[in-house]
C-alpha cells in the first residue's frame, strides 16, 4: 500500500488537490482515505459522494490534532490494509504549525495558497520544510512574477524540496505529482516513524482543561517569566 | 536557445477536438489571440505559460523547438523561458517594491543588483503615476502593478517568450510597451479586445468556445489599416492624457 500525508493551513486547497489525485486514480487504485479535524469536517462525506471510495473522519476534540494522528494513523493503516486499499491518503487538520504530520515512508505534500502571506512559508516550519513536495494553489489569481517569488521563499526555506504549481480546482500541472505518487515505495507498516519531533499533549492544558493559572495543572508547562520548566509541574 | 514554440490541439467546451494540425510561432514574431470574453484566450495563453502536457482543462500540448520541453524548463523558474502579464492588478505579496524584485531576481538567478534600479525605471516610463522604489507592492494602483510587472516581465523575466493579457486594460502607455516589447527579438503574444494591437501583430488567433477557430496572417490592407488607426488612437490618448492631467479640450485639438 501507497500512503499519501496531505498538510496544510485550512483553505489552502488540500481537498481540492485531494480530488484531484482521487480522480486521476480512481480507475487504477483502490483508494482510502482519513480525513483529520478538530470539530467539523465534511471531506469525507463528499468524497465518498462523488467518487464512491473508502473513507473515514476522526475529530480529535480537545486533544491537539496532530497529537491525535500520531494515535489514530496506526489504527487507519490496519483499516486501509484490512480493506486492500492500494493507496491511502491523510488529509491533516493544517492548524497548529508546531507540527509536521509527515511519515518516514510514503509521500508527505504541503499545500499552500498562493494568496497567502508572503512569510508564510517560514511560519509554517516543519509542515514546509518535512514535505517532500510543497504544492502552491491558486495561481490563476496572482501573477507570475508573485508565483516566482512565493516559490522562491518556499525553495529558500527547503532547498531540496519540490515545489509544483497547480489549479487545483482544475486541476492543471499535476502530472508531475501523481508519478511521484505512482513511483512512491510501498510503506512497511511496522516501520512507520513520524519526521519530525511530535506535539506534547501529556499536560491538562493540552488534554483541554480550561482553568487558569498554576494550582489547576500539571504538565509541562511555562511560567511567565523563564523557560518551559524542565521537570513536570504537579500542581499546588 | 528557444526558436520556436509550437501549439497542439487540444479540446473544446463541447470535448471535440480543435481543428488545427499545430500552430509554431517564431523567434521575433508577434501573435494576437481575440475572441468574445469567455472564448478561451486566457485559457490559451496560460497552456503556453505552463508548456502544458496534457494535463490542463484544454488537454493541449506544447513543444520547444519542436521537442517536449523537459521538466526543468517547466518547474524551475531560473529555466522558464516564459514570462507572462495577466490581467491581475493586484499584488498580494507583503513586500517593498525593491525587495519584491530582488526576490524575483534571485529566483530568475540574477546577480546583477542594478536589475532593481533599471526595472522600477522601466516601469516608470509605461505609467503616468511614478512608483517609488520602497513602497510596498500591495498598494501600487492598477496601472502601476501593471506597468511594474510588465517591466519586470521584460528585465527580470528575460525570457524569449512574453505573454501579455489585455495590457490595454490597464491605464498605461500600451504604445510605449508594444514598440519595446516589438523591437526585443523574442516570441510576443498578445491577448486584446483592442484593435490596434490586434492588426500590428503578424499573426491573429482567433478563438470561440474554448478553442482555436483560425490563424488569420498579416496582409497589406490590413497593415495600412492598422497605421491609419494608429494615427487615430494616438490622437485618442493624447487626449485621454490631457483630460487625466485635469486640461480641457479645445475644439482644434478634437479636429
Amino acid at each position: 500500500m501507497k500512503l499519501l500525508v496531505i498538510a496544510g493551513p485550512p483553505s489552502a486547497g488540500k481537498t481540492a488537490l485531494t480530488k484531484q489525485i482521487v480522480k486521476n486514480f480512481q480507475s487504477q487504485l483502490r483508494i482510502a482515505y482519513l480525513k483529520i479535524d478538530v470539530v467539523k469536517a465534511y471531506e469525507d462525506i463528499e468524497l465518498k459522494k462523488e467518487f464512491s471510495i473508502l473513507t473515514r473522519k476522526v475529530y480529535s476534540g480537545d486533544l491537539c490534532p496532530d497529537h491525535a494522528s500520531v494515535m489514530v494513523l496506526g489504527d487507519v493503516i490496519d483499516w486501509a490494509e484490512e480493506n486492500k486499499a492500494d493507496l491511502l491518503i491523510v488529509e491533516s487538520a493544517g492548524l497548529c504549525l508546531r507540527c509536521s504530520p509527515y511519515l518516514n515512508q510514503g509521500l508527505g505534500v504541503v499545500v499552500l495558497s498562493s494568496i497567502s502571506g508572503i512569510h508564510t512559508p517560514e511560519k509554517m516550519g516543519a509542515m514546509v520544510s518535512l514535505a517532500d513536495v510543497a504544492v502552491v494553489t491558486k495561481i490563476d489569481l496572482v501573477s507570475q512574477a508573485e508565483r516566482e517569488v512565493f516559490i522562491q521563499k518556499i525553495s529558500e526555506i527547503h532547498p531540496s524540496g519540490i515545489v509544483m504549481e497547480t489549479n487545483a480546482l482544475q486541476g492543471t500541472s499535476l502530472h508531475r505529482l501523481y508519478n511521484l505518487i505512482v513511483n512512491s515505495e510501498d510503506i512497511t507498516p511496522d516501520q512507520l516513524m513520524l519526521k519530525g519531533s511530535p506535539p506534547i499533549g501529556t499536560c491538562t492544558i493540552c488534554v483541554g482543561k480550561k482553568e487558569i493559572g498554576w494550582k489547576n495543572h500539571f504538565g509541562v508547562v511555562k511560567r511567565l517569566d523563564g523557560p518551559i520548566a524542565d521537570y513536570l509541574y504537579r500542581g499546588e | 536557445m528557444i526558436q520556436e514554440i509550437t501549439i497542439l490541439p487540444g479540446r473544446d467546451r463541447n470535448g471535440q477536438a480543435e481543428k488545427f494540425d499545430a500552430i509554431t510561432m517564431r523567434a521575433g514574431e508577434t501573435i494576437s489571440i481575440v475572441g468574445p470574453t469567455g472564448s478561451g484566450k486566457t485559457a490559451l495563453i496560460t497552456d503556453i505559460e505552463l508548456l502544458a502536457q496534457g494535463d490542463t482543462s484544454t488537454g493541449r500540448y506544447l513543444l520547444l523547438n519542436g521537442q517536449v520541453p523537459d521538466e526543468e524548463m517547466r518547474y524551475n523558474p531560473t529555466k522558464k523561458p516564459i514570462a507572462m502579464i495577466t490581467q491581475n492588478t493586484k499584488c498580494f505579496t507583503d513586500l517593498s517594491t525593491v525587495d519584491f524584485l530582488t526576490i524575483h531576481a534571485r529566483a530568475r538567478g540574477i546577480s546583477d543588483p542594478s536589475i532593481v534600479r533599471r526595472t522600477i525605471d522601466l516601469a516608470n516610463t509605461f505609467t503616468g503615476e511614478m512608483i517609488h522604489p520602497e513602497v510596498k507592492v500591495t498598494v501600487l494602483s492598477g496601472g502601476q502593478t501593471r506597468s511594474l510587472l510588465i517591466a519586470d516581465a521584460i528585465l527580470i523575466g528575460a525570457a524569449p517568450i512574453i505573454l501579455l493579457d489585455e495590457i490595454e486594460n490597464a491605464g498605461i502607455f500600451k504604445q510605449e510597451v508594444v514598440r519595446l516589447i516589438q523591437s526585443t527579438g523574442k516570441i510576443v503574444l498578445f491577448v486584446t479586445h483592442d484593435p490596434v494591437i490586434a492588426l500590428l501583430t503578424k499573426h491573429r488567433i482567433i478563438m470561440s468556445n474554448g478553442s482555436v477557430q483560425k490563424v488569420i496572417a498579416q496582409n497589406e490592407l490590413e497593415l495600412r489599416a492598422a497605421q491609419n488607426l494608429l494615427e487615430l488612437d494616438q490622437r485618442v490618448g493624447d487626449i485621454r492624457e490631457k483630460l487625466r492631467a485635469g486640461h480641457m479640450i479645445t475644439h482644434v485639438q478634437l479636429a
